[in-house]
């Protein structure tokens, strides 16, 4: 394409647009400056990082070797992979056990090739992960206990997820 | 919380203070966290919700953590006063617009420097935000909320991928470091690219003022970090402090002497003119208002229009948007009664200066 000068100046144009209005062409080559002027270049539209992932997870997906099956399934929540390659988001804290063997290649892509964590930790780490998967399965059956409206069953669940939980705000079963 | 008080002034963040705010107009730190034993917001049943929300509420309020923090329930609150927030930068546009059945809130500081969502993509969302280059100051806050907050909550974290979040994206150390700068010089001289592939090639986001998917208005743009695993806190923070911002406010700076030297015209023809609209329309648009107000800024801090001050300026910023201007009225109005009141206004506001 040849060189155009901003119709408006005399900067380079980096700003083409080809329009036609009731037959007639318009051609317009702005700068820079005067594309944004106008109003033309603020849509500067930056994808979305989940967007993005979404776009990872789909190319990552077709490499079957790595990937393995879409329909692997979290245990703790239920959530298969088809379902997180759809959405982007994790069920619950277990689905990263659960998906491990294909995450790895999808961490190192979006955190320049780390897989494993270094920072912080926290100074309670408290219950450890089988303790919490365990707290999370007792809330599930509490909360299927409600909806059934087994209230013993329910008040029972109640009491031992107050004593087990080591959490050092109560563990939430007051609520 | 009688959130029409907040028209009549702007948080800490905008009071145009601040280390280097000529171009780093704030700076921002945000922590995502998970209560341990739920399933994230996304995956979890309307009780576990509801109770995910009633335990951080009372730890928050309980905690102390910042001084009198205010709750807001945001699937309480009118669309406005969302808005409001949103505009205030204390919750994100997907918090304010997410379905009325989610139980979730925001708390708030009283200068608003910190606010915490409750429910948002992971349970807690923690951010400091801070005018000017502060991201040492807002690390160290936000970093002893953290450590208060996890004494009176379990979060899900493991050995191996750290902090647990619902998108993979934000594991690890689930921080988000971003700065908003002012880039006006490197947008006119074209050099803005430029900034844009240099920060794509150090895994960093560029986005417009209203975070993800925002476009970069007035001039405004948020640089933060993707990289949440495998790096250290302070690593990525050192990174910002010693390496991205200084060298982007240095390329800035040498735009604008550049523009001084080479096109004092065209850049005094920019600051003049919108001086010039701002004084006299009666019909402004928001973006507009951006852009023009962009252009003032950058006489202000050049020494080339001296009639106003930063502060004014960057409550303009905010006075003008839509729930803001229509807050400040104290009547609803469509987007065409918006725009003669936005031109009002800053006619009023300009002459007063």
């Amino acid at each position: 394409m040849e060189k155009h000068k901003c119709d408006k100046c005399d900067r380079p144009a980096t700003y083409h647009s080809v329009e036609i209005v009731n037959g007639k062409k318009i051609e317009k080559h702005l700068c820079e400056y005067h594309a944004a002027e106008e109003g033309l270049t603020f849509k500067v539209a930056h994808k979305p990082i989940n967007e993005l992932l979404t776009n990872f997870v789909k190319m990552h997906s077709q490499d079957q070797s790595v990937a393995g099956p879409g329909d692997v399934a979290c245990e703790q929540c239920g959530l298969t992979y088809a379902e997180f390659q759809e959405r982007s988001l994790m069920g619950c804290p277990s689905c990263y056990q659960a998906f491990a063997r294909q995450l790895d290649v999808l961490l190192a892509r979006t955190h320049e090739g780390a897989t494993e964590h270094h920072g912080k930790i926290p100074s309670n780490t408290g219950s450890g992960e089988q303790h919490q998967q365990q707290l999370m399965r007792m809330r599930k059956r509490l909360d299927e206990a409600v909806e059934a409206e087994d209230y013993e069953l329910a008040a029972h669940l109640r009491d031992e997820i107050g004593k087990i939980s080591t959490a050092v705000d109560g563990g939430g079963a007051a609520i | 919380m009688n959130l029409g008080r907040m028209t009549d002034h702007a948080g800490e963040w905008l009071r145009g203070t601040g280390p280097q705010s000529d171009i780093v107009v704030s700076s921002r730190v945000r922590l995502a966290r998970n209560l341990a034993g739920y399933p994230f917001v996304n995956r979890a049943a309307s009780r576990q919700r509801l109770e995910v929300l009633q335990r951080s509420r009372q730890q928050i309020l309980e905690g102390k953590l910042a001084e009198d923090m205010i709750w807001v329930d945001i699937n309480e609150c009118e669309p406005m006063d969302r808005q409001l927030l949103v505009e205030r930068h204390l919750i994100s546009r997907q918090h304010a617009k997410a379905s009325d059945d989610l139980p979730r809130g925001v708390a708030v500081g009283l200068n608003e420097s910190v606010s915490i969502m409750v429910n948002e993509e992971d349970h807690l969302r923690v951010q400091v935000l801070r005018s000017g280059m502060q991201l040492g100051e807002a690390f160290e806050q936000i970093n002893h909320i953290d450590d208060c907050l996890e004494k009176r909550l379990d979060f899900a974290f493991s050995k191996k991928y750290g902090y647990l979040t619902a998108c993979p994206t934000n594991i690890g150390t689930g921080i988000r470091v971003s700065v908003m700068m002012h880039l006006p010089a490197l947008k006119l001289t074209g050099e803005i690219d430029k900034v844009k592939r240099a920060a794509k090639d150090m895994h960093l986001a560029v986005r417009g003022m209203f975070g993800e998917g925002s476009d970069a208005i007035g001039d405004l743009f948020q640089i933060s970090n993707q990289t949440t695993l495998g790096r250290g806190e302070q690593e990525i923070l050192a990174d910002f402090q010693h390496t991205v911002v200084p060298q982007i406010i240095a390329y800035e700076q040498q735009a604008r002497q550049a523009l001084v030297r080479q096109r004092p015209a065209l850049l005094d023809d920019g600051i003049w003119r919108s001086w010039a609209i701002l004084n006299n329309a009666r019909l402004m648009r928001t973006d507009e208002v951006l852009s023009l107000l962009s252009q003032i800024r950058l006489g202000v801090t050049m020494g080339r229009l001296e009639k106003v001050t930063m502060r004014m300026l960057n409550e303009l910023f905010l006075m003008t948007q839509p729930a803001h201007l229509q807050k400040l009225m104290g009547s609803d109005m469509d987007p065409a009664q918006r725009r003669e009141a936005r031109a009002t206004l800053i006619r009023k506001r300009l002459g007063q200066s």
